[in-house]
């Protein structure tokens, strides 16, 4: 059941449109990622929803609320986190997730018990005396996530929410994304990492203003055009140098071994004599499935 | 081969809390080394003691061969240092920021010009030195900040998460650059939470709670740990070593 609906936005600021005709849905118990370059717009989609800036035309719906009529009745229903989090720096963790539960007026008990989940999450307990300003950027970020989850909003609005935080974390940051999903919450969130795309359930990419696709993960990936190969040999700069010099094919790092796409319905089986006069033996390359991030790239490429 | 940053115990205190805890390390010169930890490991820490920003409460270390209690002057001279923390002066343009930090180094005159042009030319950036750098997208941003601290052409370069928050086609374009600088010596000691980017690295090594608990190549410790990638090793090690707490 969706819960926001989003129909033909369009915001501009002064002559630079930053969003253009964007529509999309979010359902209850859903997680919808929004990845693109920045600048794309998605700052701007989210603070519309949330009903903090003006947009110039479209409708966005919440509840079946009007954002720009009935904001008030919205407000409870909402938990946003916004990339550029204000955070009290001379107020200590704890003091900053209190304040931020009085906001949302959480009684004592609730705000306690709250807080517990919040640091086991967060690992922000034995550093919950230290000022906000005094944290590292990750945990900052972890903060400024803790504070936005205080309460339990119906919809939840994260502008990056993970960046600059490590490997670990971000694994249980999405755990309580996740159980968040389970108890029926929509959630919208924007990412540069291409591995949390995976782990939701719908992505959209957005490119100046405009979704260029939506759909499941696996959807998106088959949208890729073209083959992927991989060549099981170290990508030094040489080699990345030489391969970007056969014409047709593309050539990427990836981890310690290098990808290799084709265009369209070409196979590598045509530019064996190009890879073989650089010195690669053509049997080290095997067929490999398209990733997310293939695709992603291929779509903001074009 | 030569070393461009040997450490050895390494440690700083601040009061009772130890955030940097007898690291040590040996990193050769033009290497791509990746510092990697948990959010609070002490990587920020133990790279402001490296670039001279910080004196360490105990252990030793040296960078590009100078001590790094006695001749930070020279360290900040010969090495360059991208902060996690924008280093730009926001209503500053981007050309005004390059001759702000040119002047800082004393670069000569006629040579920053020269200096100038290059980068923009090599770093893509010509069409955004005139815009005030607050204004510029993110990825630029990080262009612009990677320029001012390859001014003086240092020859070890650190890199505080560089890429954090720039989406998957403009940090592949960021690496390309860094490859570039690495190909033609410059020996890159980065940190980085994202874990396609640590797989670039020649070495790596990984920090939690101011210690370093692995050191090694990319692929020899996923092996080490029998994961199926580095993502999921950070996640194992970091894990058995007690939380992120």
């Amino acid at each position: 059941m969706s819960i926001v609906e989003v129909s033909n936005l369009y915001k501009t600021y002064g002559p630079f449109e930053a969003v253009d005709n964007f529509s999309f849905s979010a359902n209850k118990g859903e997680i919808l990622s929004l990845v693109g370059p920045d600048g794309a717009g998605k700052t701007s989609i989210f603070r519309a929803v949330c009903g903090l800036i003006k947009y110039d035309s479209g409708q966005i719906k919440i509840a079946s609320f009007d954002v720009s009529r009935d904001f008030e009745k919205i407000k409870p229903l909402l938990g946003y986190m916004p990339q550029t989090f204000s955070l009290y720096p001379d107020l200590s963790v704890e003091e900053n997730l209190y304040f931020y539960a009085g906001l949302f007026g959480l009684k004592r008990q609730q705000f306690d018990e709250k807080k517990k989940l919040l640091y086991q999450f967060s690992g922000l307990g034995p550093f919950h005396n230290r000022h906000a300003g005094a944290l590292s950027g990750g945990m900052k970020q972890k903060l400024a996530l803790s504070c936005a989850l205080v309460h339990d909003p119906e919809v939840f609005v994260l502008d990056e929410p993970t960046t600059g935080v490590d490997p670990l974390s971000r694994r249980q940051f999405w755990d309580i994304l996740k159980n968040l999903r389970a108890e029926g919450s929509a959630i919208i969130v924007s990412t540069p990492y291409i591995d949390e795309l995976e782990l939701s359930d719908r992505v959209i990419f957005i490119y100046r203003g405009s979704k260029m696709a939506e759909g499941t993960p696996g959807e998106l990936v088959q949208k890729f055009v073209g083959q992927v190969y991989q060549l099981d040999l170290l990508p030094t700069s040489e080699r990345m140098q030489q391969l970007n010099k056969i014409e047709g094919i593309t050539s990427r790092r990836f981890g310690a071994s290098v990808h290799i796409y084709t265009r369209g319905s070409h196979t590598i089986e045509e530019y064996h004599d190009d890879l073989r006069r650089i010195g690669i033996d053509p049997d080290l390359i095997t067929p490999v499935q398209p990733e997310l991030e293939d695709t992603f790239i291929q779509f903001m490429g074009n | 081969m030569e070393n461009a940053v040997v450490i050895d115990r390494l440690t700083k205190k601040f009061g009772d809390f130890t955030a940097v805890d007898e690291i040590g390390l040996t990193v050769q010169k033009g290497e791509i080394f990746g510092f990697l930890g948990a959010n609070g490991a002490g990587k920020t820490t133990a790279i402001r003691m490296l670039c001279g920003l910080l004196l360490p409460t105990s252990g030793s270390g040296s960078v590009g061969g100078f001590d790094i209690y006695k001749e930070t002057e020279r360290i900040k001279k010969s090495i360059g240092y991208m902060s996690q923390k924008f280093s730009l002066y926001q209503d500053l343009t981007g050309d005004e920021n390059l001759w702000f930090y040119g002047s800082v180094y004393q670069i000569p005159r006629r040579d920053l010009r020269k200096r100038m042009e290059e980068l923009t030319e090599t770093l893509g950036l010509s069409e955004f030195t005139n815009r005030p750098a607050g204004s510029l997208p993110v990825g630029w941003r990080q262009r612009l900040a990677l320029a001012t601290a390859l001014l003086h052409r240092p020859k070890i370069l650190f890199l505080d998460e560089p890429t954090a928050g720039i989406d998957p086609v403009f940090r592949r374009r960021f690496w390309e650059i860094l490859y570039r600088l690495a190909d033609e010596g410059t020996t890159l000691f980065v940190t980085t939470h994202y874990m396609d980017e640590a797989e670039f690295c020649r070495r790596i090594s990984i920090m939690h709670q101011g210690k370093i608990i692995e050191v090694g190549k990319p692929q020899d410790l996923i092996a080490r740990y029998d994961q199926p990638n580095l993502q999921e090793t950070f996640i194992t090690l970091i894990s058995q070593e007690g939380g992120n707490g």
